[in-house]
């Protein structure tokens, strides 16, 4: 709807944003895949010619990639869980009338402005150190042993840390989600009969359900990429190297560049199966 | 009509959410509390809560070591130009798919949300191969750009979806008007989308500040910003509890302080428009 | 000047046809109505006029010379928009004077011409606010001032009074038709409302499907109408239709008369029906009358205060002059 001048203007104003987002993608893609192809150490000889698909079955093929896989799993699974469940209740909590509703959101809220580099070395070093942190404290007054923490229990430690940062995102869209749905259908429930479980199974949650699938999809595509809190806690031992981490091992640390990128392709296949998803779900939105 | 509430239901809401809240809130309070202490203090078993010595020697301390202020300073320039040119550049895209949108319209915004899924370490050494290429390694300019791009995507939907709540009439006016197409942006759209623009700002200022993988990986002494010096105590003779809560306290306190500002639209920017 | 002619004129979206080639004439100092239901084209025609779309083919001339090309601001032309399209952030003088602005003209004049509109629309107090402190109908008066100060060739309204509620409506028509007899200016005004059409326009072009279906004043529209869609689209109460023996009996597909062209009587008349419901007005009263063998009920009107009521038979007499007769096209027999 509109004129042939305005659509050629349109289009000359989008040709920024689109040729700089095209060059940020279809560079680095492109050599990402080059290096793949290549047997490729910048510091032990530089580029050694071309191996076809072996980086991609030898990173397949690595002890260290399906441990790496299921650490992935694990923390990403984990951590959704957490931030889901609790994000529910603390939206259901938020929305009923209470002093200091706008505090306690500020509260709930103040995890995900924290950096992550803050965030992960306050709960290695003040909250989780076995000598010094606060949990050692808290374990010896009820007389038990400190817990190692990030040794013993290492990727719950990340679990938790991880979940403390994504928490506030969740339960800022539920909250959001929840404060959408029309209070009158709930009083027409409560009028028809239907128990507080009920009403929270038959109405609540089919309404939150969008927004559950939203906050799912989001995170695990962050997820999938958390660095700084392993950088900073572990460095990726005590088997809590995800797929991220091993890549960014295989490519920076032992400089094995082929390699790295064949895990790269991987990792950017895997975020984009979870995209898809996520927008199959905003562009329906968009039409509406 | 609101609900009638009992106070006695309304209390137990309120004990349980203050306390919840303040449980998750605990690691920053605790930072922040221990910044003020002594080294002794602040691993003193039992811990202190309030009754200690308030100081504020390790501000000065961690300030006169490690130069905070270049940190923090490089912080303001990255998070802040990136955000800027990230605006620049969108502004007029938005324009476009918001109100001559085409058939092609919804697969290009989407298109660019999915470059903002492209998962950074799939790219490391590629970016990091043209940075050592262009001599942008370490520097301010080169992480203001990469920064610009990861945040691109999410500028062009937010603005876009906040353009969508404008009356493409109102532009037509200006139109109609005598208006060219540049006074059309700059004194009729622009001015009635401050309040969107405002927040995309903000949103994009807070994501660029806590970015900390780019950061991290491309910067060392000279451009890093707080994010990196961060993880400088990291290194096991950076371990003082008190000084480390300080620098701490000095890198989120500003992000705390704008993110309270900007929690609707920190919604309406990470779901893309999805919830509202 | 404000002479516009529509040679051609086409409009397709796509694969779809909203307008299909259409002429039409518009005499300078006319108010033109563009009338039809929703979706007949009839906006569409006039954001072609305005040059807020391309035509796909045929031209647009305005005083004589080639519009089609010309964009939107340098046609000579004022629009109106129904959601009033004003700039929320700019005060009501900054609203009127900003195409005085965006044309560059000196301060005294701009100032010299906003006072003047200002005057003209009683809107002097309200100057320094912005449109989110006026009514409805201040704000009607703000974007017609906005396109009065630009002193254009034509004025176009876009369904200017559909966002009022229906008192201020027919004062803003009173206001409007003021307007035109002041400014002798050409107007084009589209709307889906036949009364605005009848009371306001000097000319109706009536569409449907982006066809014209006729063109001509109010009063021919209503005393000759060319087809049935026009027929049933102009006056109020729409005009009855009956089909099958009436109609045969007349030679004609159907044959329509208009509820006010019908003589009610209690006791005899040509046909005989039931009432059904009926309104009462006050000035007039309209009955419902079921007719045996017709689906419709048949619309007639009465004198304000008449005896019958609800279930009582009622003969109709219609007059026998003012009966139109259709043939299986639409078309109407003459």
């Amino acid at each position: 709807m509109a004129t042939e001048h305005s659509r050629s203007a349109a289009r000359l104003m989008m040709a920024p944003a689109v040729f700089l987002l095209l060059v940020w993608m279809l560079v680095p893609l492109t050599m990402t895949l080059y290096f793949s192809l290549k047997r490729y150490l910048p510091l032990r000889g530089g580029d050694l010619g071309w191996v076809g698909l072996d980086n991609y079955v030898r990173f397949v093929t690595s002890s260290s990639f399906w441990p790496s896989v299921q650490t992935t799993l694990i923390i990403v699974g984990g951590v959704l869980l957490i931030t889901v469940v609790l994000g529910v209740f603390l939206a259901l909590l938020l929305d009923q009338p209470m002093w200091g509703q706008g505090i306690v959101r500020i509260l709930v809220i103040a995890p995900f402005f924290v950096m992550p580099t803050v965030s992960a070395l306050v709960w290695k070093n003040m909250l989780m150190d076995p000598v010094n942190g606060l949990f050692a404290h808290l374990w010896k007054f009820f007389g038990l042993a400190p817990v190692e923490w990030l040794s013993q229990a290492p990727i719950f430690s990340i679990v938790l840390i991880v979940s403390w940062q994504w928490l506030p995102f969740a339960t800022l869209i539920l909250l959001t989600a929840m404060q959408s749905l029309d209070s009158e259908q709930l009083e027409a429930a409560e009028m028809d009969g239907a128990s507080p479980f009920a009403r929270f199974g038959h109405i609540v949650l089919p309404h939150l359900g969008q927004a559950i699938t939203i906050v799912i999809l989001i995170q695990t595509i962050f997820l999938l990429s958390i660095f700084a809190e392993i950088f900073v806690t572990t460095q990726g031992s005590f088997g809590t190297r995800t797929l991220t981490y091993l890549i960014f091992q295989r490519v920076l640390e032992s400089q094995n560049v082929g390699l790295g990128s064949a895990g790269g392709v991987y990792a950017i296949i895997l975020a984009n199966i979870v995209a898809l998803f996520l927008m199959r779900i905003v562009g329906k939105n968009l039409d509406a | 009509m609101a609900r009638a509430v009992t106070n006695q239901r309304k209390t137990v809401n309120t004990v349980v959410a203050w306390a919840i809240g303040l449980l998750i809130f605990f690691p920053v309070l605790w930072t922040v509390l221990t910044s003020f202490k002594t080294e002794a203090e602040a691993i003193a078993d039992p811990p202190l809560f309030f009754f200690f010595n308030w100081t504020l020697e390790n501000y000065s301390v961690v300030q006169e070591r490690s130069d905070y202020m270049r940190y923090l300073w490089n912080s303001v320039v990255i998070a802040g130009c990136s955000t800027l040119v990230g605006i620049v550049v969108a502004i007029p895209a938005a324009w476009s798919m918001a109100f001559v949108p085409s058939r092609r319209t919804k697969d290009v915004l989407l298109w660019m949300l999915s470059t903002k899924m492209l998962p950074a370490v799939g790219v490391l050494y590629p970016i990091y191969l043209i940075f050592i290429e262009l001599g942008l390694l370490d520097t301010r300019v080169g992480l203001v750009i990469v920064m610009m791009l990861i945040n691109l995507p999410i500028i062009v939907w937010m603005l876009y979806t906040y353009f969508r709540e404008i009356p493409g009439e109102i532009l037509e006016a200006a139109r109609m008007d005598g208006a060219p197409l540049r006074n059309e942006i700059v004194y009729v759209l622009t001015p009635m989308a401050v309040p969107g623009i405002a927040s995309t700002v903000l949103l994009n200022f807070i994501l660029a500040w806590n970015e900390a993988f780019w950061t991290l990986n491309l910067t060392a002494a000279k451009a890093g910003p707080l994010t990196a010096f961060i993880a400088s105590y990291s290194s096991p003779e950076g371990l003082f509890y008190a000084k480390l809560s300080a620098a701490s306290t000095m890198a989120i306190a500003p992000i705390l302080i704008l993110g309270w500002f900007s929690q609707k639209q920190l919604v309406r920017g990470l779901t893309f428009g999805a919830v509202k | 000047m404000g002479r516009i002619v529509l040679d051609k004129v086409e409009k397709n979206f796509g694969e779809v046809t909203v307008i299909p080639p259409l002429d039409l004439e518009i005499e300078d100092g006319e108010f033109v109505v563009f009338v039809g239901p929703s979706g007949c084209g009839k906006s569409t025609l006039l954001r072609l006029i305005a040059g807020l779309e391309d035509v796909t083919g045929g031209a647009i001339r305005i005083d004589g010379e080639d519009a089609t090309a010309v964009p939107p601001a340098k046609r000579g032309l004022a629009m109106v928009f129904q959601s009033y399209a004003l700039y929320p952030h700019m005060t009501v003088r900054k609203n009127i004077s900003f195409p005085l602005r965006m044309a560059k003209l000196d301060k005294a004049e701009q100032d010299r011409r906003v006072e003047q509109a200002a005057a003209v629309l009683n809107l002097t107090e309200y100057l320094d606010r912005r449109p989110g402190q006026l009514s409805g109908g201040q704000r009607q008066r703000v974007a017609i001032g906005r396109a009065i100060v630009r002193e254009p060739g034509a004025f176009l309204f876009d369904e200017p009074l559909s966002n009022l509620d229906a008192a201020l409506r027919v004062g803003m028509r009173l206001e409007i038709s003021e307007l035109h007899e002041r400014l002798k200016t050409t107007m084009i005004y589209v709307t889906h409302d036949q009364v605005e059409a009848m009371t306001m326009a000097d000319k109706i072009v009536v569409l449907q499907a982006g066809r014209i279906e006729q063109v001509g004043s109010p009063l021919e529209l209503y005393r000759a109408p060319r087809n049935r869609f026009v027929a049933g689209f102009i006056g109020s109460p729409k005009m009855n239709f009956l089909e099958g023996p009436e109609a045969a009996k007349r030679d004609a597909q159907t044959i329509g008369v208009r509820p006010e062209h019908i003589a009610p009587s209690p006791s005899e008349g040509m046909w005989k029906g039931r009432i059904g419901v009926s309104e009462h007005l006050g000035s007039d009263t309209f009955f419902h009358v079921h007719m045996e063998g017709y689906a419709n009920p048949i619309t007639v009107r009465s004198g304000g205060e008449v005896a019958m009521h609800h279930g009582d038979t009622i003969y109709l007499t219609p007059d026998a002059e003012r009966i139109y007769r259709f043939d299986d096209k639409g078309l109407r027999i003459v």
